[in-house]
């Protein structure tokens, strides 16, 4: 019988919305497989009602496991242990980016398949087939596995539906971390690096991404964003540089949108950004490459040079609302 | 400290890239480059050696791929590398992401390197993966897209954000480092380290050499399998202003009542 154990992410409490909308998809796969979907969580102290709740989302058995959180290497160790004592055959993760070190740490450790970026899982005679884009979304492929399989979602790809299961049963589990597994020590967790923007209420976006060129020319961003009366985001290459805050991240490890504009100024349109913005109902993107991916999901693209273009958009903007 | 940079041939950025229906791998015939987010871990590896904080005695710039990714390995070596090991056999081709790690994994065992140094993610593949399967196998601590990275003694302490933050880590050598490509802003190889790359030593090895099993390399010891290749679902192709920059009012008074047109001004 086949039996898929998720992956739950967790911070503060509270676990992670891509973990959920895994558990409900390993729920409704095990269904075609002939078996269960389980979960596990590694550390961060949970009464067991909380843990029981994740039962409502599809996990007949909810696995708690205590030991360090937010690192990869000690869930490998806990996931191997659970999977191996209970015949479990599929690991499923929601997307982001420890489930990514985790799944491939773990297909080493259990001599498992492994895939990523996965947006669908099925079952086709007896095994599980998983989609997943490939080159940029140019393709898809439909991977199959010989033997254990991990999937790994992408970002958002599998939706929390808390109406699938009763409580679900929770079981302590001891598990003694390898010595190489403790080697690496977390120090701090989640830092919020910037000012505490909010980017997932507005309905008009400007986002910013290395295009810019520097740091102080978001403020053609915050222009046009004044202008049209929105809010600014950014790409994680900025963030990562120190331009602009973490809370204006968009993509699979900052946030997700769906404004009703999300107008782009340099942004090349890398698969990790596109996951948190591919809802958005209006998507225009400025870059000078006409080759630039994201030209490939806009509703309206401009070839050419932002630092032209965007200043003269917002004054024409202005205009136009003067008018 | 010897340090270990995995480094990938890919097609060049130009190229359009596609699957093979036939033999649904990627079509790896045209140009082809060293991936780009490699040459963020050699750098990385470079400044780890310049900045004197750990003192850097070797760093080997390791591939597994056919026999043309030597010249990856040669661009790797004008890029700081000080010299280079191919893991080259017929009998890889077609491996997965596990089977990859299993046999960089090979490959490093007979080097012991103190710091394993990779990219973010292949231009290709793009499964970021590799970095985990090797350092499982290695039973070394690991962390990827990591963008801030100090060493001191046998502790790195590594910065890189995760799904809520950034995190900071302190990971104890030897260890397996996936950089992000915000790490550094790598160098240009000067025109005396693009002529000498060639004189350095590559080393060439075969599967057998390491000591890899057969078996669980190669498209037959690998455990995924694409199954199928179908195109993406259709989507009304946006409207494009090609050349804005040759009239930018032009442009701009387009862009104004196409957002008009949908009362978003
Ligand atoms: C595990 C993982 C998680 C990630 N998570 C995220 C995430 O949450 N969010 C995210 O955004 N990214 C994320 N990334 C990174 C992502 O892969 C890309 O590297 C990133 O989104 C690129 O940012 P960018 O578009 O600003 O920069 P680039 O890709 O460098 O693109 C810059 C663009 O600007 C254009 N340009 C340059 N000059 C001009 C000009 N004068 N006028 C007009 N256009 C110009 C260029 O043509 C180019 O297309 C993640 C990556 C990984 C591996
Ligand atoms: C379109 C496409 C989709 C694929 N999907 C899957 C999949 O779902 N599952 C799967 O198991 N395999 C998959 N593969 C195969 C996989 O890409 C190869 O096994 C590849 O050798 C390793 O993965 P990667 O290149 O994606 O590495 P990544 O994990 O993205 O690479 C990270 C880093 O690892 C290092 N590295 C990677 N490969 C090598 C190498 N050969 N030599 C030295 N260093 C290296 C580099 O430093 C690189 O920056 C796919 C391949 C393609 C072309």
């Amino acid at each position: 019988m086949a039996g898929i154990l998720v992956y739950v992410l967790a911070k503060d409490g509270e676990f992670n919305k891509n973990s959920l909308g895994a558990i409900s998809e390993a729920a409704k796969l095990a269904g075609q497989l002939g078996g269960e979907a389980s979960a596990i969580v590694v550390g961060g102290d949970f009464a067991d009602d909380k843990l029981a709740t994740l039962g409502a989302y599809g996990a007949a058995k909810v696995y708690k496991v205590s030991g360090p959180e937010g690192l990869a290497q000690p869930a490998v160790d806990a996931m191997a242990k659970v999977m191996t004592d209970n015949g479990l055959d599929v690991a499923l993760f929601g997307g982001g980016l420890l489930g990514l070190e985790i799944g491939a740490g773990l297909a080493a450790r259990i001599d498992a398949g492994v895939t990523m970026e996965a947006t669908g899982a099925k079952a086709d005679g007896g095994k599980i087939v998983v989609e997943r884009p490939v080159l940029q979304d140019s393709q898809i492929v439909d991977v199959g596995f010989s033997g254990k399989a991990v999937v790994i979602g992408r970002l958002n790809s599998f939706e929390p539906n808390d109406g699938v299961g009763a409580a679900g049963a929770v079981e302590t589990v001891d598990v003694e971390f390898n010595d190489f597994s403790l080697k690496a020590e977390l120090v701090t967790r989640g830092e919020q690096r910037g000012e505490d923007v909010n980017i997932e209420d507005a309905d008009i976006l400007i986002a910013g991404g290395r295009g810019l060129g520097e740091k102080d020319k978001f403020g053609l961003c915050e222009d046009l964003a004044g202008a049209l009366g929105g809010a600014v985001a950014a790409t994680r290459a900025v963030v990562d540089a120190g331009w602009y805050p973490y809370a204006a991240q968009i993509g699979q490890t900052g946030k997700t949108v769906a404004p009703k504009l999300y107008l782009a100024a340099g942004i090349s349109g890398a698969i990790q950004h596109k996951v948190g913005m591919q809802a958005s109902e209006n998507i225009v993107a400025i870059n000078k490459d006409p080759n630039a991916p994201i030209f490939e999901f806009s509703d309206l693209g401009i070839v050419g040079d932002l630092h032209k273009i965007v200043p003269k958009l917002t004054e024409a903007i202005k205009a136009k609302k003067g008018a | 400290m010897k340090i270990a940079v995995l480094v990938k041939e890919v097609p060049d950025a130009a190229v359009e890239k596609r699957i093979d229906s036939g033999t649904k791998r990627l079509d790896r015939s045209g140009e082809k480059n060293l991936n780009p987010f490699d040459t963020h871990a050699i750098e990385a590896a470079m400044q780890l050696r310049e900045g004197g904080a750990v003192q850097v005695d070797e760093i080997v710039a390791v591939t597994m791929g056919p026999e043309s990714s030597k010249s990856a390995l040669t661009k790797a070596v004008s890029l700081g590398a000080d010299r280079s090991v191919q893991l080259t056999d017929d009998g890889l081709a077609g491996s997965d992401v596990n089977a990859t790690g299993y046999a960089l994994a090979k490959v490093l065992e007979s080097e012991s390197p103190d710091l394993v140094l990779l990219g973010q993610q292949s231009d290709d593949g793009e499964c970021y993966a590799v970095g985990a399967v090797v350092a499982d196998h290695l039973k070394m601590p690991s962390l990827t897209q990591v963008v801030k990275l100090e060493a001191s003694g046998d502790t790195l302490t590594c910065e890189r954000q995760a799904e809520y933050g950034y995190d900071t880590v302190k990971v104890t050598l030897p260890a397996v480092i996936s950089v992000g490509d915000a790490i550094n802003e790598p160098r240009y190889p000067s025109l005396k380290a693009i002529m000498g790359a060639k004189k350095k030593p590559l080393e060439t090895k075969s599967a057998g050499d390491v000591g890899i099993d057969a078996g669980k390399v190669g498209e037959s010891g690998s455990k995924t399998q694409v199954l199928g290749l179908n195109p993406p679902p259709q989507k009304a192709s946006g409207e494009l202003i090609a050349d804005a920059d040759d009239d930018i009012d032009g442009a701009v008074a387009k862009i104004v009542s196409w957002l008009d047109e949908r009362k978003l001004i």
